[in-house]
């Protein structure tokens, strides 16, 4: 971790809160700067990620669901709790308790991270609470049972648009009434600095394992990696220890709903300036997704800075072609992926390149009812 | 004597209601561009906010409501809103345009003070700001100091939050501006005890709920009272 901590990322990030939370800012900005290079601390979260988790995830070739290509998925399926929100999850619960904040607030979309929250809060004994639209609420019922059988309070957001961008609100309210006794465990690498750093540095564990099995499976790097884009925390986890490696393509997959990148503008939502779903008067517009942790409006700001230095492109993928991609690879390889990554797959296949790493964020359990009821030719398809 | 600082959000009937408070004693008015994700409010002030934009309330709208209540009252008239809409429209076409259109500063409430400094607001210091913030607020702050009476957001509340007191006490002990205080503050009882900490007032879920309940005279009756709360501290 050689990069020194920053708060912007080019013209994007900062920190556009109400004072309110700033000196709890400053106090998580500096408890990070100690405890991303202190040895304990890493070696506390490699022995949870190891031993509880279930890292290293594999990496697994895909033959069937892509005869002309050498496709690699990294099955952050796989881990426990079945998303790459563990990931963060569980470092910045961590963080959490060396600050001496024992209730925990996050906000969810799909609910997986929602869950991973509740987990490590089961794990270490913390208070969860979880703000979720009502409208996610609905489309992700298996995970609200979940998170409540772990022993989170799911609290619902019925205004507005009822979804992730809501719920992120809510959450930030509460911080912003319980900030002394409370810890914004934020889902995303969204939010004001240094949450985006942060969130990508416990994210990197996935692009730095599948770069090494790639190397490994192939003796070479890949000529594409790619990832969905959400809030991007599972992309900029993938990406991050590729971008020095200028021969490998970085290609975000957003909903064509919430192409924030693809059709935003710049804006501030959630305490961060970043490329956003914005009407020319600066007021946030409602993102549409049938994956739920697609639906949001915003984006990491670090996604908005390499899109603008070129380094990484961003495309974009409807309902039906995720949908689809969804049901090819449940067919041809045994694998339910989440609808999320399922973006992400369809992109992989016709990306253009040969040898290619994709991120396959979490399982698709959550999404059978959604899915079941899918009617092609729906709003964001 | 006390300042009394009414919100009300920008709406087509806004400069009226302005003029009504301003005529039952309020010495300054905040006008709130609606934000469709404001943070830092509670539900009335988000809730109206929704009705604004609903009502087309966007920008150039609101910079013509803000001339329109400038043409009726020669009080302090400061357009208090958040980030996304300096950004969209631009920081200094902003400033310069509200200015001329007869805004006398501005609050831009998820902008701390060390950010975008060249922008001259009246900066909110909370509870939890540490002596540093204070300092760097009071020191770069317009005319007066926006002190948040609690670790929350916008909304009235039963009574007056305890954290005024030690708050308007570290303020005082670095800065000779003026201390207003807001967030929960809503009847005459909460102004008279906040007239005994602070120079004056803000208040704006109440006021909009009055607005909007009873338009020109329900604001008139609310400010009345709070101005006598004031007056009798």
């Amino acid at each position: 971790m050689a990069e020194p901590h920053v708060r912007e990322f080019g013209v994007y990030g900062g920190r556009y809160v109400p004072e309110t939370l700033i000196p709890a800012l400053d106090e998580l900005e500096s408890a990070w700067a100690t405890l991303r290079d202190d040895e304990a601390f890493h070696a506390e979260l490699h022995g949870l990620r190891t031993n509880y988790a279930g890292r290293p995830t594999p990496l697994t070739r895909v033959e069937r669901f892509a005869p002309d290509q050498r496709i690699y998925l990294k099955r952050e399926d796989l881990m426990h709790t079945g998303s790459h929100k563990l990931n963060n999850a569980l470092g910045q619960s961590l963080i959490a308790q060396r600050l001496g904040k024992r209730r925990i607030i996050a906000e969810t979309g799909a609910g997986q991270h929602g869950v991973a929250t509740a987990t490590v809060c089961a794990r270490f004994g913390l208070e969860c609470i979880v703000y979720m639209g009502s409208e996610d609420i609905r489309r992700q019922a298996p995970n609200v049972e979940r998170m409540k059988l772990l022993g989170a309070e799911v609290r619902p957001v019925d205004f507005g648009t009822r979804t992730l961008k809501e719920a992120t609100s809510e959450a930030i309210r509460d911080w912003i009434a319980n900030v002394e006794t409370t810890y914004y465990l934020i889902g995303s690498c969204v939010g004001p600095a240094p949450y985006p750093e942060i969130v990508r540095e416990l994210q990197r564990v996935i692009g730095r394992e599948a770069r090494e099995q790639f190397l490994a499976a192939e003796a070479r790097l890949p000529e594409a990696v790619v990832a969905c884009v959400g809030g991007g925390s599972n992309a900029i986890g993938m990406f991050y220890d590729f971008v020095p490696d200028t021969d490998v393509r970085l290609i975000g997959v957003e909903a064509a709903g919430a192409a924030s990148l693809g059709s935003g503008r710049p804006g501030v939502l959630h305490g961060a300036r970043s490329s956003l779903l914005a009407d020319e008067d600066g007021q946030i517009i409602d993102a549409h997704s049938i994956s739920a942790g697609l639906d949001y409006p915003g984006v990491g700001p670090e996604h908005a800075q390499l899109r603008d230095s070129g380094r990484a492109e961003y495309v974009a993928c409807t309902d039906d072609e995720a949908v689809a991609a969804f049901h090819r690879l449940c067919k041809t390889e045994g694998i339910v992926p989440a609808l999320e990554s399922s973006h992400a797959l369809a992109r992989a296949l016709d990306c253009g390149a040969e040898l290619v790493a994709v991120c396959l964020s979490g399982r698709g359990d959550k999404d059978l009812a959604e899915v079941l009821a899918y009617a092609p030719g729906s709003p964001g398809s | 004597m006390k300042t009394l600082v009414v919100y009300l959000m920008a709406m087509p009937d806004t400069p009226a209601l302005a003029q009504a408070a301003v005529e039952a004693g309020a010495d300054m008015v905040e006008l709130g561009f609606p934000f469709s994700d404001p943070l830092a409010d509670g539900p009335v002030i988000r809730r109206a906010g929704e009705r604004a934009l609903a009502a087309g309330m966007r920008t150039a709208r609101c910079l013509e409501v803000l001339a329109e209540t400038r043409a009726l009252v020669d009080v302090p008239l400061i357009a208090m809103t958040y980030a996304s809409i300096f950004d969209a429209y631009g920081w200094e076409r902003l400033t310069s345009d509200a200015q001329a259109a007869g805004a006398t500063s501005f609050i831009v409430v998820d902008l701390p003070a060390d950010v975008r400094p060249e922008l001259r607001r009246v900066q909110l210091v909370a509870p939890t700001s540490t002596e540093e913030r204070l300092r760097l607020a009071a020191s770069s702050t317009d005319g007066w100091l926006y002190l948040v009476t609690v670790t929350g957001t916008t909304g009235a509340r039963a009574d007056l939050a305890p954290s005024l007191a030690p708050l308007a006490k570290r303020a005082r002990a670095v800065t000779d501006v003026p201390l207003y205080a807001g967030f929960g503050i809503s009847t005459a009882d909460h102004a008279r005890a906040a007239a005994e900490l602070v120079d004056g007032i803000a208040v704006g879920s109440r006021a909009v709920e009055a607005a909007e309940s009873g338009g020109a005279a329900e604001l008139a009756s609310l400010v009345g009272s709070l101005r006598s709360g004031l007056d009798a501290a």
